[in-house]
């Protein structure tokens, strides 16, 4: 029995970050001490497993017997003895570090085509990959099919684009493969910049061959010879998994001259994005390539035609590339299995915000809001009424609690004012203030504009100067027209997809939580009370216990009082800093 | 080359398959407003000012990018496009200084123009201004980037024209700015290239400061007196001053000048400048006086020494920087008023 | 020029040697980066890497004053390697058999140990060069200004006519003139053997067709180059000078010999817009217009002939060059009476048929670049296309010799003189340009890193720089742009003229001296100097 026990610790980011190193540290020393070492197998040892998707119940700690599989949560360094003495040693699990039911449920909604081996094999070493059916795929392709061929079944598979877009991937490679050019490069794209998502930098660090083999075969198909990954700087771990994962992958001849021995070359290199978020579109990401300042141009003509250097390029996403080695070998029409009719297969989430179990998930495109965010994710973590969901990042819009039936697909969000985009989805509940969660994502492009076009370098600018004057209590009568008007000039009149899609934060939010901006403009008052320049600040007498404590934490000495008399607050010197509603310890404070 | 047919306005026209909208329009006389392209440069696509509908497209295109197609039908007015046009610039104008009144390019700035064309005074969406303190120090060119509009123009000639890369866009979003590496004053070429090219008073050159605009400027279209290349100028002058230097689009240089060209004029109102001829008296020192006594001394010493040793010990020494018809005369001179072949100029030199 | 300068757009090969274009041609060398944009392969051959290797696809940094030895083994390698145009060579051409016999031991190999050049890259620009039937050769002083200057440019045609990149758009021998209008002086026969269009003064009957239309007996000895006027000076050949719009003792090489010939003159009047330093020497200083305020033609480097108008008046009793010499001619009993600009032009333009169809009228717009001999004629965009003047284009064997001067134990440096961006010439304009002096104000030497640190001086520090004619003390601009053993000094600066160094030897054929090559030493300047002439 012993002699089969396998240990495997969680050191995705999240899990690195919540100990997850030192969490393997005291297994190793635990075990020598305890005399099991012998017995754990090094090679799934339980070092460096890509992300597993729970992140929030890191550190995860998966002891396998056999067939039995127990999974601890919120394992700290500290508690692996026990673990070791009743578990391993005992042979009595720990009952009360189990995960519960909630683990359960967040595991049974999805399906991991992506995701699959993403925590369950060894991202750095190939013959991991290799055993569950790596790299088989290309070599299919390669050997035994025609590029067409490849086409064909990637267009019946139905995938489409995953880096926001949703434009057909097959369709895609078909007109890179008809584009004329003896030169022809295939590009990853990883910058990855939606400040909500980081799906991409998850598959890359947990199983990184997968997006080199959907590389090869895309480059295969459209008659590529170069290949580059895009990738953001500021993800060093996922980096460097990639650049072992080629040196690899070239040792063994999978890049390089006359890949499995077909007539075919092609190989990839690795381009370091600085991390602007605009570098992500994918004319702006190839002007970053070339070594100028990462700005897009406009289309067409499309990379598909000039793109790279001028020559035909296809441009694809991490996860787009991650689920091409599966669709070849499992056939188009196990992956059109999934999915609805126009969205097929399934799509990976960053699921974040207030909700119980945020983390990373693999859904079936066409699965509900409400199995997303019930099930899967657990509900809201306060307990506070569940508001809205954003979806699509800075790019994307609110959907409202009345619309959680909607199913999860390209068309679906489309219509209701928001887009599936690269995935981010953020749970909003009674204490988020939509004027403001609009206003953080205009600031977030506003800054991220690349300055070329007029709409959004300075549109986006007088949106977000609208937006803050709002949150701040100087909205006048017509500001929301005039949000209205900038939010349609910028969609309409933008080059790029950052500013064509910049308003959609601000049109969504209009659409449904209109009556938020109408109590901030009119009103003067913050609903969730986020907004700190519309609150007001009292002082309940009744409850007062002239401790002073807000006299003191007051920066504008404001509140006023003597000692056994109720304090007070003078509205003309407040500066709605929230000091005093802070420190007060007898909820003597009110805030509206 | 192959050739496509298309309608802009209604209008049916047959163009070279290889021309954007704009091209194709601008060759059959249709004008699309626009900002930020300049013929002699590749298409920027950044003003956004030229888009146009094409039937069955969603979305307006920009005509400055957009490679012509058979069969395309194109309108470039309607509506909804002048509206968006104005929209644009309006939020141009809502970061701009509007100081038309003090600023060098009233005139002959195409911001003002279209502003002036469209009605629109940049108040509808007023806000937050770019404003910088520091000024660039170079001593030819006047960067005021606060009437930048970012069209891109500048950084372009400076690169495919000049080949210099001295700036390109910097920062991001409503900061973004075109800027020299680090910020330092502008080192480079001076050519002006992107003086010339900017459609707005962001770039001037600093010696025209207050010289004069339009009102009783002369135009007066010449020749570079500086190197063999030749280019054409236009040298605007007032009250006999020569105030600024500039080239024409169409003249063969396509507007472009070095240096020299452009900022090299002020030698001529130089206090050095002889006014008077002089004669250099016993002292060694130079008097004043008057032509005809300049002219009859000389004339008399030059027939003295024609006179004792012949006409082949007068020699003329003629410039490479005189007119055609003044070496003409000169050589005339030499041959047929002194009697000498001794003539000659620095071609060698 | 052969060819036009919006014809370098569509070249394919643009061969520059011997110019540093981007500093004294700006705007041509835009239709040449236009060109690199469009894909042109650009060769460099300088012995200072000059801005215009920024766009080069091969950069050929030769020793001084062997250009010969370059270009006869670009020709040994493009007939070695069968890529001469064999069609043009049997239709146009005349004594190849001989010319190629005479370039047989200019191999790489060879040549490479004479211009410093690596044997694959002299290789590597003759197939370039001899690849391409769209390409064209551009040259200034740099080839001009050696005492084998005359064989550099045949050497250069040599080229030309071997590819046949000659007589064709985007091809041609293009020599960049220097000033405005070299071409212009040349042409009206500012130049002691011809009268205007090149027609040779001791040719019976060009004399009679002058003296027919000047209405003067004219003589039929060829007259004194610039150079020769000055030592005749200096020997008291020659007594009386008249210097129209020339600084001499700036421009002239060996300066010190220069300012004693002209001192010795019985007389010298110099007619000018400032009182240069060759017009401080002479006894009678005439006042004159400078460009922005007169009426006439330029013809500028691609033959085109164009107007120059009036912008401004000239200054105080300033007149213009024309008025004086009418006058002068009147005063010494030649009147020559023209009411215009104009009508001097119309008699020039009839007199020599290559301009016979322009007019003034004609010339509004972009101008006519001649030959343009009728009213009906579009000026001639590129020279020979119906065939070369003298029937057949001959292959001119030319022999290696090494300059004039060469490198000792006392000199050990090369110095080139040449120019930089900013400034022009003598200065005299350019250095009245407060803008211009502030950016580009000061004298220097430029010197490579690694001599800088053999001699241990540092950027800014001043030097003194001399030659077996003078010194000049400079501040030392240290920069690889130039090579070891190279120095190089701009001509601008009067207060420290590279002409006082350089070498008055002079290239037998057209006496142009050979400012290009002279030896020098560097010894470093005591403090005081620096103080003396510090700024
Ligand atoms: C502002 C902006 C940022 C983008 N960022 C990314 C990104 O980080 N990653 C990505 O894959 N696609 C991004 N895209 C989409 C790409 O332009 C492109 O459509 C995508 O990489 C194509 O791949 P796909 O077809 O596989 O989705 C972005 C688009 C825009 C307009
Ligand atoms: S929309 Fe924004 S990010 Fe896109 S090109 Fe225009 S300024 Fe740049
Ligand atoms: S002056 Fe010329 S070199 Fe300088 S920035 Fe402008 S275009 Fe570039
Ligand atoms: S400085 Fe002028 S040319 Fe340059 S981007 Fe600004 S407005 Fe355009």
């Amino acid at each position: 029995m012993a002699s089969e026990t396998l240990i495997r610790v969680c050191m995705g980011p999240a899990g690195i970050a919540a100990g997850g190193k030192q969490v393997i540290e005291a297994f190793h020393a635990a075990l020598v001490d305890a005399g099991v070492s012998a017995q754990v197998r090094e090679r799934c040892s339980s070092h460096q497993v890509g992300c597993m998707g729970l992140c929030a119940r890191d550190v995860l700690v998966e002891v396998h017997q056999g067939d039995v599989k127990t999974v601890y949560q919120y394992i700290k360094p500290d508690m692996v003895q026990r673990i070791v003495d009743e578990h391993l040693v005992a042979g009595k699990p720990i009952t009360e570090w189990l995960v519960d039911e909630v683990y359960a449920s967040f595991y049974r909604k999805q399906i991991k085509v992506v995701l699959a081996d993403c925590g369950r094999i060894d991202p750095e070493d190939i013959d991991a990959y290799e055993a569950v059916k790596g790299y088989e795929a290309a070599r299919e392709c390669l050997t035994n099919r025609r590029p067409e061929e490849v086409i064909e079944e990637v267009k019946m598979s139905g995938l489409r684009g995953r880096g926001g877009a949703g434009f057909p991937t097959g369709l895609k490679w078909e007109l890179g493969r008809k584009s004329r050019g003896d030169d022809k490069y295939i590009i990853c794209n990883a910058d990855e910049g939606d400040p909500g998502a980081f799906m991409d930098r998850a598959v890359i660090e947990g199983s990184p061959h997968a997006v080199i083999e959907g590389m090869i075969i895309g480059a295969f198909s459209m008659g590529a010879r170069n290949g580059y990954v895009y990738i953001r700087a500021e993800y060093p771990l996922a980096v460097e998994r990639l650049k072992k994962a080629l040196d690899q992958a070239r040792t063994r001849g999978y890049l390089g001259k006359g890949i499995f021995g077909s007539a075919f070359d092609f190989d990839i290199k690795i381009k370091l994005g600085a991390g602007a978020f605009v570098c992500g579109e994918e004319t702006a990401l190839i002007a970053s390539i070339e070594g100028m300042r990462g700005m897009p141009r406009p289309k067409p003509p499309f990379p598909v035609n000039r793109g790279l250097w001028q020559k035909p390029t296809v441009i694809n996403n991490v996860e787009t590339f991650a689920n091409i080695p599966a669709i070849i070998r499992n056939g188009c029409g196990w992956y059109a299995g999934f999915g609805t009719d126009k969205s097929k297969g399934t799509k990976v989430f960053a699921l974040t915000g207030k909700i119980k179990n945020p983390g990373l998930i693999e859904v079936p495109m066409g699965i509900t809001l409400r199995e997303i965010i019930e099930e899967i994710g657990g509900g809201i973590e306060s307990g506070r009424p569940f508001k809205a969901v954003q979806t699509g990042g800075p790019s994307g819009g609110c959907i409202p609690a009345s619309m959680l039936d909607i199913a999860v697909d390209y068309e679906s969000l489309a219509k209701v004012g928001s887009i599936v985009g690269s995935g981010g989805m953020i749970v909003l509940d009674a204490d988020d203030c939509m004027v403001n969660v609009a206003k953080y994502f205009v600031q977030f492009t506003q800054s991220e504009s690349c300055g070329k076009c007029v709409p959004c370098r300075v549109g986006t600018k007088r949106v977000l100067e609208t937006l803050e004057r709002i949150t701040t209590g100087k909205g006048k009568e017509d500001d929301i027209e005039r949000l209205e008007k900038l939010a349609g000039g910028i969609k309409a009149m933008s080059l790029c997809g950052l500013g064509q899609t910049a308003p959609n934060p601000v049109l969504s939010t209009l659409k449904y939580f209109r009556d938020e901006y109408e109590a901030h403009i009119r009103d003067k008052k913050c609903p969730a009370k986020v907004c700190k320049g519309l609150l007001t600040y009292s002082i309940d007498e009744a409850t007062c216990k002239a401790c002073g404590a807000c006299l003191r934490a007051c920066p504008s000495g404001a509140v006023s009082g003597e000692k056994k008399k109720p304090h007070r607050i003078d509205a003309a010197k407040c500066v709605r800093c929230g000091a005093c509603f802070e420190v007060c310890k007898f909820g003597s404070v009110n805030r509206e | 080359m192959a050739m496509v047919s298309l309608t802009i306005n209604g209008k049916k026209i047959t163009v070279p398959d290889d021309l954007t909208i704009l091209e194709a329009a601008n060759r059959h006389g249709i004008a699309i407003p626009n900002l930020c392209k300049h013929p002699q440069l590749t298409p920027f696509g950044g003003c956004r000012l030229c888009v146009v509908e094409i039937k069955g497209v969603p979305r307006p295109v920009a005509s400055c990018t957009t490679p012509v197609n058979e069969g395309m039908e194109i309108t470039t007015v309607t509506e909804q496009l002048e509206q968006h046009r104005k929209f644009v610039l309006e939020l141009i104008l809502s970061d701009h200084p509007n100081d038309c009144m003090t600023c060098e390019s009233t005139g002959s700035c195409q911001l003002q123009e279209l502003a002036y064309t469209y009605g629109v005074k940049g108040q509808e969406y007023a806000g937050e201004r770019r404003t910088y303190a520091k000024k660039d120090g170079n001593p030819f060119i006047e960067r005021d980037l606060e009437k930048c509009i970012l069209c891109g123009r500048c950084v372009k000639v400076c690169q495919e024209i000049q080949g210099v890369e001295a700036i390109d866009f910097g920062y991001r979003g409503f900061k973004s700015k075109i800027t020299t590496a680090y910020e330092d004053d502008l080192n480079c070429e001076f050519c002006g290239q992107c003086v010339h090219v900017c459609p707005t008073g962001a770039l001037t050159g600093k010696l025209w400061k207050r010289k004069g605009r339009y009102e009783g400027v002369k135009e007066t279209d010449t020749v570079c007196p500086y190197c063999g290349t030749g280019c054409n100028i236009t040298v605007h002058s007032k009250n006999n001053e020569i105030i600024r230097i500039t080239s024409r689009p169409w003249t063969w240089n396509e507007g472009f000048l070095c240096v020299k060209g452009r900022f090299g004029y002020p030698f001529v109102s130089s206090p050095d400048r002889l006014t008077k001829p002089l004669i250099k008296r016993k002292s060694g020192e130079f008097e004043e006086t008057t032509w005809t006594a300049a002219l009859e001394y000389t004339a008399s010493w030059f027939r003295k020494i024609r006179e004792e040793h012949g006409p082949d010990a007068l020699g003329g020494l003629s410039s490479a920087r005189c007119t055609n018809e003044e070496n003409y005369l000169f050589q005339k001179f030499m041959r047929a008023g002194i009697g000498t072949n001794n003539v000659d100029h620095c071609a060698r030199l | 020029m052969t060819n036009s300068i919006a014809d370098i757009e569509g070249m394919e090969v643009i061969f520059i040697i011997g110019s540093n274009t981007k500093e004294t041609h700006p705007v041509i060398a835009n239709r040449m980066i236009k060109a690199y944009r469009k894909g042109a392969k650009i060769i460099v051959a300088d012995p200072r890497a000059v801005p215009m290797v920024k766009f080069s696809e091969l950069y050929l940094p030769m020793r001084p004053g062997t250009d010969i030895a370059l270009l006869n083994g670009m020709g040994q390698v493009i007939v070695q390697e069968g890529l001469q145009n064999d069609e043009f060579i049997r239709d146009k051409t005349e004594g190849f058999d001989a010319w190629k016999d005479s370039v047989r031991d200019f191999t790489p190999e060879r040549v490479s140990k004479l211009t410093g050049v690596p044997k694959d890259d002299i290789i590597r620009a003759a197939r370039l060069y001899g690849g391409s039937r769209k390409a064209g050769i551009f040259y200034t002083m740099g080839i001009t200004q050696h005492t084998c200057g005359t064989d550099n440019v045949k050497a250069i045609a040599n080229l030309a006519t071997l590819t046949g990149n000659i007589g064709r758009p985007h091809t041609g021998v293009n020599p960049l003139r220097g000033q405005n209008n070299v071409q212009g002086a040349s042409d009206m026969a500012c130049a002691p053997n011809v009268y205007p269009g090149y027609q040779r003064v001791d040719l019976p009957e060009v004399q009679q067709k002058f003296e027919q239309a000047w209405g003067k007996k004219l003589s039929p000895k060829p007259g004194l180059t610039t150079t020769e006027m000055i030592h005749a000076a200096h020997d008291k050949r020659l007594k009386g000078l008249y210097i129209m719009g020339e600084n001499p003792v700036l421009t002239d090489p060996n300066q010190h010999h220069t300012i004693e010939a002209l001192k010795n003159l019985e007389f010298l009047v110099v007619q000018d817009i400032f009182l240069t330093e060759t017009a401080k020497l002479a006894q009678v200083v005439l006042p004159a217009a400078c460009s922005y305020e007169k009426e006439g033609t330029y013809t500028n480097t691609e033959r085109r002939v164009q107007r120059v108008r009036r912008a401004v008046n000239a200054p105080g009793e300033a007149w213009d060059d024309l008025s004086i010499i009418i006058a002068l001619s009147r005063h010494l009993g030649y009147p020559m009476e023209y009411r215009s600009p104009e009508l001097v032009f119309n008699e020039f333009a009839g007199l020599w048929p290559a301009l016979g169809g322009m007019t003034y009228d004609r010339l509004k717009g972009r101008g006519l670049a001649w030959p343009c001999p009728t009213p009906e004629h579009h000026g001639t965009e590129y020279l020979y296309k119906d065939g070369f003047p003298k029937g057949k284009v001959p292959f001119v064997q030319i022999a290696f010799k090494e300059p004039a001067e060469v490198t000792s134990d006392d000199y050990p440096f090369i110095l080139t003189t040449g120019r930089n961006l900013y400034q022009y010439h003598s200065g005299s304009m350019s250095r009245r340009v407060p803008p211009i002096e502030k950016h580009a104000g000061r004298a220097y030497v430029e010197m490579n890193r690694s001599d800088a640190e053999r001699l241990s001086v540092a950027d800014g520090d001043r030097v003194i720089v001399s030659s077996r004619r003078g010194e000049v003390t400079i501040a030392v601009r240290v920069t690889n742009q130039v090579s070891a053993g190279t120095l190089f000094i701009p001509m601008h600066y009067a207060e420290a003229a590279a002409n006082v160094l350089t070498n008055d030897a002079l290239d037998p054929t057209v006496k142009i001296p050979e400012f290009k090559v002279c030896a020098v030493q560097v010894t470093s300047a005591p403090k005081a100097a620096s103080l003396a002439t510090g700024g």
